[in-house]
């Protein structure tokens, strides 16, 4: 870095730290009859250049927009917007809160990229989404299914766009999810948080609108001929932190999450190998390799149930573990109730 | 009331400028400064005192002057600045403890400040996303500076039940920053390119140094707080926001290959990366800092941004290119 031209060794140097040695060097400069450069020009023209590439950038993302259909206002307002976005990207100019949820990265990233497989793949068809308060804490609790959990995603979306103030949904996660890279920075930044009680709490006291899976593993690594058999609710924590924050718990029922990779059998030696839970083996993975990836098109309803308030009972009540069993129980037993009653009423598992 | 205050490690940054800051302070009557080797900046009305806390000497100093309040600052966190990670364990936990036992023979001493740091937390998947102080490590630092500070802890904690009329206040600091000053941490915003664990992309909080002399001044003058206070500038910033806001590409790493790069970047020179850091590159740290502003009644003056942007975002030019940018377009 020392050996670098005169105009960027200046800055260079000035931001590390001062080692005398060099710092010493640069004062006896050899003699010049010319007098440098000011380095103020050099910036104005490295400041040309990005004007230059941000000029192309927009006749680039014009091009596209027109070749996409569309024009005028509405593809400059478009343009416009994803320039200053990628700006606050380069710059940092971005917020992320406390647990690492970075809301414009999930507006502009995360769910477009979901909601083509939640409305085209899944369709999903969302229900009694009026029981989703529209302010303040609550606690979503769901079924897990579907060997991948790619139900908490399409939970997400479907909280996000069909509530009207498009609250975020903000997920518990298994430490197994924080672990692995690109998947827990990915969890961090689109709202999620370590399924434990005081990361629950905290989110409720902020006023969230949290969402846990309770099964866990059990749930979405259950084999096929087990689907809609709702597994054990973990150990009722979910329970004590809606008692300690006194939130309502809102009881959620996806159906068609089972049927997008059947799990037919579980490779227990590889997913040891790996530090998985399980390995799946589906009618198509690994068979099929990447190919086996893509999930079954199955048709998918989320039903959020009427809220159980927890509001009537003292904080102190998280501490009785026959109110916190029984309480798990009725949440366990309203799920399982509407899971029944939607599979009678779908036509078929995929349409 | 602190009218005798003794600081130890005042020939660092912190130390020196908390002598400073305490010898200002018309509340105190006198400030004593000790270290080994004499600071080489102003510690203003304080009076230098040459003595190795490692030395029973330095119960002979707390008896004499009639000391009542200790600060204990003289925790390293850079293996450099100590020569060598032995002698840096050696100042931290072995000096720890000797001033501890000097403390516990002076009858003069009414309360004790130790700087502790967010590394006991350490850094681990299983991490709540914020550590209140009732918190203990998930996965307890196995080497380094982290181990270090929760013995000393430890230490501390000992003291405390060993003279409970003495008050013991411990602040666990994030990492402080500041111009000028050289941590693991800030060498790693000093570097050319900044390393990045593939896929991780942790949230960490800064203090600035002026808020930790504001914190230790406080944690020295206010009696009724006692125990341990997180102590930190609001809200976080990730890894990869931080190389922006310093200007620094980020260059993707492997998590594992953390010792390669710190053997890569002493060979070529290029700065000074510690591996001991990668936990926190991967999964950050973040603690709660409602104590801070409750028991401690202290609220730094800027939060982990503003601190972070005052010290390495100065001549970040790409941002300052695409502001005039972002105006045109």
């Amino acid at each position: 870095m020392p050996d670098k031209p005169t105009g960027s060794d200046a800055t260079g140097a000035r931001k590390r730290p001062p080692r005398s040695a060099f710092a010493g060097a640069r004062a006896d400069r050899p003699l010049h009859v010319v007098p440098d450069p000011a380095p103020a020009p050099q910036t104005g023209g490295s400041s040309y250049d990005v004007e230059s590439i941000i000029k192309l950038l927009v006749r680039g993302l014009r091009m596209t927009g027109a070749a996409a259909g569309l024009s005028g206002e509405d593809l400059d307002r478009r343009i416009t917007r994803a320039l200053a976005f990628l700006r606050r990207r380069l710059t940092g100019e971005y917020e992320v809160d406390d647990f690492g949820f970075d809301q414009e990265f999930t507006d502009e990233v995360w769910l477009p990229l979901l909601r083509p497989i939640y409305k085209r793949w899944f369709r999903v068809e969302v229900r009694g989404i009026e029981n989703l308060p529209l302010e303040g804490g609550a606690l979503v609790v769901s079924n897990h299914s579907g060997t991948v959990p790619v139900d908490g995603l399409m939970v997400q979306v479907a909280i996000h766009d069909e509530t009207p103030g498009h609250r975020y949904a903000r997920a518990l996660g298994a430490d197994l999810v924080f672990q692995s890279p690109v998947l827990g920075d990915l969890a961090r930044k689109s709202g999620s948080t370590l399924a434990a009680n005081s990361d629950a709490e905290r989110l409720l006291r902020a006023g969230e609108l949290t969402f846990v899976c309770p099964e866990g593993f059990k749930g979405v690594g259950k084999p096929f001929g087990e689907r809609y058999r709702l597994q054990r609710f973990g150990r009722g924590g979910f329970v004590s932190a809606a008692l300690r924050t006194g939130v309502p718990i809102i009881p959620c029922s996806i159906v068609g999450a089972e049927e997008i990779f059947p799990l037919l059998g579980n490779a227990k030696s590889l997913a040891r190998l790996f530090g998985f839970p399980y390995f799946p083996l589906t009618p198509t993975f690994p068979w099929l390799g990447p190919l086996g990836l893509v999930p079954l098109p199955s048709k998918w309803i989320i039903e959020f149930g009427a809220p159980i308030p927890t509001d009537s009972f003292e904080p102190a009540a998280a501490d009785d573990p026959m109110l916190v069993f029984d309480l798990t129980d009725q949440v366990r037993e309203t799920i399982q109730q509407t899971l029944y009653s939607l599979l009678l009423q779908r036509r078929s598992v995929f349409w | 009331m602190a009218t005798t205050v003794l600081v130890t490690g005042v020939s660092r940054f912190v130390g020196g400028l908390a002598a400073r800051a305490l010898s200002t302070d018309p509340r105190i009557e006198r400030v004593l400064a000790v270290d080994v080797v004499r600071p080489a900046h102003d510690i203003g009305r304080a009076e230098f005192v040459r003595a190795d806390i490692r030395n029973p000497i330095i119960g002979k100093i707390i008896k004499q002057e009639n000391v009542d309040t200790v600060v204990h600052l003289g925790v390293i966190t850079t293996p450099r600045q100590a020569g060598g990670r032995t002698t840096q364990k050696e100042i931290n936990v072995i000096g720890t403890m000797q001033l501890l036992a000097a403390c516990q023979k002076a009858p003069s001493l009414k309360r004790l400040v130790v700087k502790s740091s967010s590394a006991v937390y350490g850094s681990s998947p299983r991490d709540p996303a914020m550590f209140t102080e009732d918190m203990t490590a998930r996965r307890t630092p196995p080497r380094g500076f982290g181990k270090d500070s929760v013995e000393v802890e430890t230490y501390v904690r000992g003291f405390g039940r060993r003279r409970p009329d003495v008050e013991v206040c411990m602040l666990r600091m994030a990492n402080v920053i500041g111009p000028g000053l050289r941590t693991m941490f800030s060498d790693l915003f000093h570097l050319p390119v900044i390393p990045s664990p593939v896929g991780f992309d942790g949230r960490f909080q800064v203090l600035h140094l002026d808020d930790a002399i504001g914190a230790i001044h406080a944690a020295t003058l206010r009696e009724d707080c006692t125990g341990v206070i997180n102590v930190a500038g609001e809200g976080v910033l990730t890894l990869h926001q931080a190389a922006r806001i310093a200007g620094r590409p980020t260059l993707p790493v492997l998590a594992q290959a953390g010792p390669l790069v710190q053997q890569l970047t002493a060979r070529t020179r290029v700065g000074n990366f510690d591996a001991e850091q990668m936990d926190l590159l991967c999964f950050g740290r973040g603690m709660d800092t409602t104590a801070q502003r409750t028991v401690l009644g202290f609220t730094p003056e800027r939060t982990t941004r503003q601190a972070f942007t005052d010290v390495f975002g100065g001549d970040n030019r790409l941002t300052a290119l695409l502001r005039a940018g972002g105006a045109h377009a």
